[in-house]
């Protein structure tokens, strides 16, 4: 008993060292789009090799936290899974449907300016995080 | 789906985190389950059947019927 106790433990431990481990991949790659989007003009003058560099940098840190985050989620139990789940489809939906009505405002002349991914982004992200809470509230 | 979690944890003596320990999941989990508001895989019911050393159908019962 004591030594599935232990292994349990070295489970949850497991569970959020994966979780740190997301986290640091998160960091880096908004660190990597910073500086891929800011590095030409403040640090290498529009050099084009460094350019690609920095881009590709960016990419690699991002499919890190795209391995990083599956390892997580295949670490999570089953109850957790679904909740992530959950809410990375309610974050897919909205981010697919309100980009397409997005792009179509300016095409029609709703709005003026420029439609942004990062509005996307940011709606996806803060979507993600409410089901996210709803998704606990709900199993609570 | 109701089961007898609760109840046989009880009759164990056992915290829920105890039982989470056991069968590889949260807390938060078991607390879930207990409250039926989630039902289990079926590998985790099977788990949870072998660890009480009962049939599934003795600790999940469909609530349906």
């Amino acid at each position: 008993m004591k030594k599935q106790t232990s292994a349990t433990g070295q489970w949850e431990a497991s569970t959020a060292k994966n979780g740190t481990r997301v986290l640091i991949w998160a960091l880096a790659w908004v660190l990597t789009t910073a500086l891929a989007a800011f590095g030409p003009k403040a640090f290498w003058d529009f050099h084009t090799g460094l350019t690609i560099l920095g881009v590709l940098i960016n990419v690699g840190v991002g499919f890190g936290m795209i391995f990083a985050t599956k390892r997580h989620l295949q670490a999570l139990d089953e109850m957790h899974q679904k909740i992530f789940r959950d809410a990375a489809v309610l974050s897919l939906g909205v981010g697919l449907v309100c980009a397409s009505s997005y792009e179509l405002l300016e095409d029609i002349q709703l709005i003026t300016f420029q439609p942004e991914i990062s509005h996307v982004m940011i709606l996806m992200c803060l979507t993600f995080l409410v089901g996210m809470i709803a998704g606990h509230r709900k199993y609570r | 789906m109701k089961n007898r979690l609760k109840v046989l944890r009880a009759e164990r003596d056992w915290t829920q985190a105890r039982l989470a320990n056991e069968l590889e999941v949260s807390r938060q989990t078991i607390n879930a389950i207990e409250k039926g508001k989630f039902d289990p895989s079926l590998p985790l019911a099977f788990k949870a059947a072998r660890l009480f050393g009962l049939s599934i159908e003795e600790i999940f019962q469909d609530g349906a019927g």
